[in-house]
Formats: structure tokens, C-alpha cells, sequence
């Protein structure tokens, strides 16, 4: 049976057999850049046009529905008229570090990419320390917002990547603590020894309350963490035009754009991986007949549609809940989220010593 | 006892997020029957507006031509921006009196800001807002309009 574990595995073989010295490897690196590359420009096609069609849904609007069938074209559309604008620099920003600013963002959400298990066997790097590899390049992104905002030489951009910073600095932690929730839990940090513990349940089933409220506030951690309305202050278009992205235009703004979106993928996998079992199929029981017919369905179509379903909670707080203010964003994070997640904590040690878990 | 709030502000705070979830989850598994979006060129024929959509000043008139403007100028002093310009004239009555009526209702839809002010100070309901919105026209002057038909008089009765 064809899988993507298979194809993966053929072609190293024979690259390996083929051609020698570093060649095999720095063709496996071109493969794997063209194929995150590529993942990404669909990404930011699929996301914007879900997010712009389950806006209008939550709204009882219609949604773009003009370009092709039902308005399938509608970003490709947008993104054509993005790649003929001109990117300008303005005169008073720092020329160097404007221009870097877009690609630092892309390119951590891209790093991000290489621990994640997209399918049974498929993975960029088995890396021992995976899930704090993605923890600690994760945070790295603040510093593309900040230098957007500070290049832009602008109040307006500077505020927004000001409080970008606070912000994902503050909410790094609680995230943090409900990733180590799942990692006390495994007692592994490898992305796929995380899965494999998962094989005879997803934690989600498995850990009851303790990790019921760590993959709640791993949601509201990743919507702040990935500036997304409710916690979009960083854009925040009504007070500051748009943020740290204000001067930017034509394809480096399609960039920044993009990057969201990337990293929303990117954190949604991160959260199927560790509560929903990453490519694990659903099971009850054992040996039984559902079992048999949810193994049939390949491992992924299961990541992506548990990523998919994470995409569209975390769209659907963004077309429900109203805009925080930057106190009250602070307030939720040190006052509620923090305590609460160290309690958990707590309660997941003394849950995996007790082995009161399923 | 701190606790208890705290935990109950924790709490209500979720449940109350869950109820605006709840709200929208709902509206986007209903989204293809609730539809409010009206698809404007394409149905133009089936467009329903709502009841009290302003697209612009009307006077009614009935089979007589009759209406019911008494020439008050209520409108005129109501309206923001000097929409509404009347011109009067005396009719002589039957019995030899001279009666002020309306000779021109001037309406100039390019200045009118359709706040319904005048409407609303009407004192006989003579004038109403239409649901045409399709104003556009090549010509500015077109846009001044004069409401009372031609050979229209007051109805019987309207004081």
C-alpha cells in the first residue's frame, strides 16, 4: 500500500544508492525546502479563504462567491495582485532590517515545520528534543514583529510590535506549562515517542482533567501567541492601523500575512500532535470493528483534519470574541492563566506518579 | 473565600465566552438558511428592502391626484441642509376666500442627507420615503425633482 512513509523512504533509498559523498542530503534538503515551500503557499490559499468563508458564515453573509466556483479563486486572485504591487520602502525606516523582517518571520515559521509529524513515518527531523525545539524557535518570532515595528520608524508600527512583545512573552508561559502537562505525561519530548504514547488513546481521552485544562489554555496561549483577534492587539486595526505591518505593501506584506497563517498551522499541529494524537486514528476499545474502519482512513488525512479542526476553533474566537484591551491581556495571562496552569501542573505530576491516568 | 470568587470569576468568565460560541457556532451551521446577504445586480427583480429603508422623499397621491400637503413648510424649516423648498400660491375658493396651497414641493435629492426629519415633522403624513435607490443620473439637474404632480390639488378635509 502507497503511503507517504513509503515514497519518503524509497527516494532516500535511492538517492543513497545512486550518488554519494553529501549529495544525497543537500538533494533531500532542496526536496524537503521545495515541499514546506510549497506547503506554505497552499497554507496561506486554503486558510485565508476558510477564514474569509467562515467569517461570513458566523456572520449569515455569503463570503467571497464572484471568483470561480464559490469564490475558490478568490485568494489565488488577491495574492496575483499582491505579487504585481510594489513593495515600497519608506524613506525614514532602516532599510536593512525592514526588508529582513518579513522573511525572519517566514523563515521561523518554516524551522517550526521540522519536528512536526505530518503522517506515520513522515518527518522532516526525529529530533530527541522536539517539542522544545518548537517551544524555543517559536519565541524567536517576537523578534521579526519587534523589527518590523522598530524599522518602520513609525509610533503606530512601534506600539503594535511593543505590545506584540509583551504579549508573546507573557503568554509563552502558560503555553509552555501545558506543552509540559503532555510531556509529564509522556515523559518524552521526541514528537513521535509523544504519538506513539497516544496509540491506545489521545491524551485528551486518556488524561481527563488535568489535560483538559492545559489544551484549553494551550488554545487561548497559541490565539495570543500567533496575534489573532481576540488578542490581535498587535494589529489591532481600529487603534493602530495595522500594527507593526503598517508601512509595509505589496508582497512583504503578503509575507507578514502569510506567516500568520503559517503560524496558525503551525500551532494547531502542535496541539493535535500533543492532545489529539497527532496521526493517530480515533479508537474506542480494542478489536473492534470501528477500530478496523478508522484505520483504513490514511494518517494524513487524520493530522490534517484534526490540524483543520484546531484552524477553525481558533477562526471561530476570532469571529466571536471582542477585542481585549492591553491591561486586561495581561490581567488574563498573569492573574488567571499562569496560576491556574502552575496548579495544573500539580496536578498532572501527581496524576503521572499516581498513574491515575488511562 | 478569596478563592471561591476567584474561581468563580473563572468560571462565569468561560461560560459566558462558551454562550457567544454557541451563538456563532450556531449561525455558521445555519449560515445556508439565514442567509442576509442580498446578491443586489442579480436580484433586482425579488430585492426586498427592509420596511424602513430610505432611498428618497415621495409624495403620494391618490386616483384624484389629490395629496395632502397643506403647504406648512414644517419640512422645509425641518430639514438640515435646505432640501426642501416650497413655493405657495392662494387657490380661490368657491366662496370667494383665498386658500394658501402648495404651488411647487422642490426637492433636491443631491442635497438630501435622507435623515427622515421631515417626515417626521409632517404634520399630515403628505410625504414618505420611497424604497428607490437606483438614483444615478448624468445630469445634476435632473436630481432637483418636484414632488406634487402637475394639476394636483389638496385633498378634501386635510387642514
Amino acid at each position: 500500500m502507497p503511503s507517504l512513509e513509503n515514497i519518503a523512504n524509497s527516494i532516500h533509498q535511492w538517492l543513497n544508492n545512486n550518488l554519494s559523498g553529501p549529495w544525497p542530503m543537500l538533494i533531500e534538503f532542496a526536496i524537503v525546502g521545495v515541499c514546506i515551500i510549497g506547503l506554505f503557499a497552499m497554507l496561506g490559499l486554503v486558510l485565508i479563504m476558510m477564514e474569509r468563508k467562515v467569517s461570513a458564515w458566523m456572520q449569515l453573509r455569503l463570503g467571497p462567491n464572484r471568483v470561480g466556483p464559490g469564490g475558490m479563486f478568490q485568494t489565488a486572485a488577491d495574492t496575483l495582485k499582491l505579487i504585481v504591487k510594489e513593495g515600497m520602502t519608506p524613506d525614514g525606516a532602516d532599510k536593512f532590517l525592514f526588508n529582513v523582517a518579513p522573511f525572519i518571520v517566514m523563515i521561523i515559521a518554516m524551522v517550526i515545520m521540522a519536528p512536526l509529524m505530518f503522517a506515520k513515518g513522515l518527518q522532516i527531523w526525529d529530533v530527541n528534543i522536539g517539542i522544545l525545539f518548537v517551544a524555543a524557535v517559536s519565541s524567536v518570532s517576537v523578534i521579526g514583529v519587534l523589527m518590523a515595528g522598530w524599522a518602520s520608524n513609525n509610533k503606530y508600527s512601534l506600539l503594535g510590535a511593543m505590545r506584540s512583545g509583551a504579549q508573546i512573552v507573557s503568554y509563552e508561559l502558560s503555553a509552555g506549562f501545558a506543552i509540559l502537562v503532555i510531556v509529564i505525561l509522556t515523559g518524552d519530548l521526541r514528537i513521535s515517542s509523544i504519538i506513539n504514547s497516544q496509540a491506545d488513546g489521545w491524551w485528551i481521552f486518556k488524561g481527563h482533567i488535568p489535560v483538559w485544562i492545559a489544551f484549553i489554555i494551550f488554545m487561548i496561549a497559541v490565539t495570543a501567541e500567533t496575534n489573532r483577534a481576540p488578542f490581535d492587539l498587535a494589529e489591532a486595526e481600529s487603534e493602530l492601523t495595522a500594527g507593526f505591518h503598517t508601512e509595509y505593501s505589496g508582497m512583504k506584506f503578503a509575507l507578514f500575512f502569510l506567516a500568520e497563517y503559517a503560524n496558525i498551522f503551525v500551532v494547531c499541529a502542535i496541539g493535535a500532535t500533543l492532545f489529539l494524537g497527532g496521526w493517530q486514528p480515533l479508537h474506542f476499545g480494542t478489536d473492534t470493528k470501528f477500530n478496523e474502519i478508522m484505520d483504513y482512513i490514511p494518517s494524513s488525512i487524520w493530522f490534517m483534519a484534526k490540524t483543520f479542526f484546531l484552524i477553525f476553533v481558533i477562526m471561530w474566537f476570532r469571529w466571536t470574541f471582542p477585542r481585549l484591551r492591553i491591561d486586561q491581556l495581561l490581567n488574563l495571562e498573569w492573574k488567571y492563566l499562569l496560576p491556574i496552569s502552575m496548579f495544573n501542573i500539580l496536578l498532572a505530576t501527581v496524576m503521572a506518579i499516581m498513574n491515575w491516568h488511562f | 473565600m478569596f478563592l471561591v470568587k476567584y474561581i468563580k470569576d473563572v468560571w462565569s468568565g468561560f461560560r459566558s465566552l462558551l454562550t457567544g460560541m454557541k451563538i456563532t457556532g450556531g449561525y455558521a451551521l445555519r449560515h445556508h438558511k439565514e442567509k442576509i446577504t442580498q446578491q443586489y445586480p442579480d436580484n433586482r427583480e425579488t430585492l426586498i428592502l427592509p420596511e424602513r429603508f430610505r432611498g428618497e422623499v415621495v409624495m403620494p397621491h391618490d386616483e384624484n391626484n389629490e395629496h395632502a400637503c397643506t403647504g406648512c413648510t414644517a419640512c422645509e424649516l425641518a430639514c438640515p441642509n435646505a432640501t426642501i423648498k416650497i413655493v405657495t400660491k392662494f387657490d380661490i375658493q368657491p366662496d370667494g376666500k383665498k386658500k394658501k396651497a402648495i404651488d411647487e414641493f422642490v426637492y433636491h435629492l443631491e442635497l438630501c442627507t435622507f435623515c427622515n426629519l421631515c417626515i417626521e415633522a409632517c404634520p399630515t403624513d403628505a410625504i414618505k420615503m420611497a424604497q428607490t435607490f437606483e438614483h444615478s443620473v448624468t445630469d445634476r439637474t435632473e436630481l432637483i425633482k418636484i414632488l406634487n404632480r402637475p394639476g394636483s390639488k389638496i385633498r378634501e378635509g386635510v387642514e
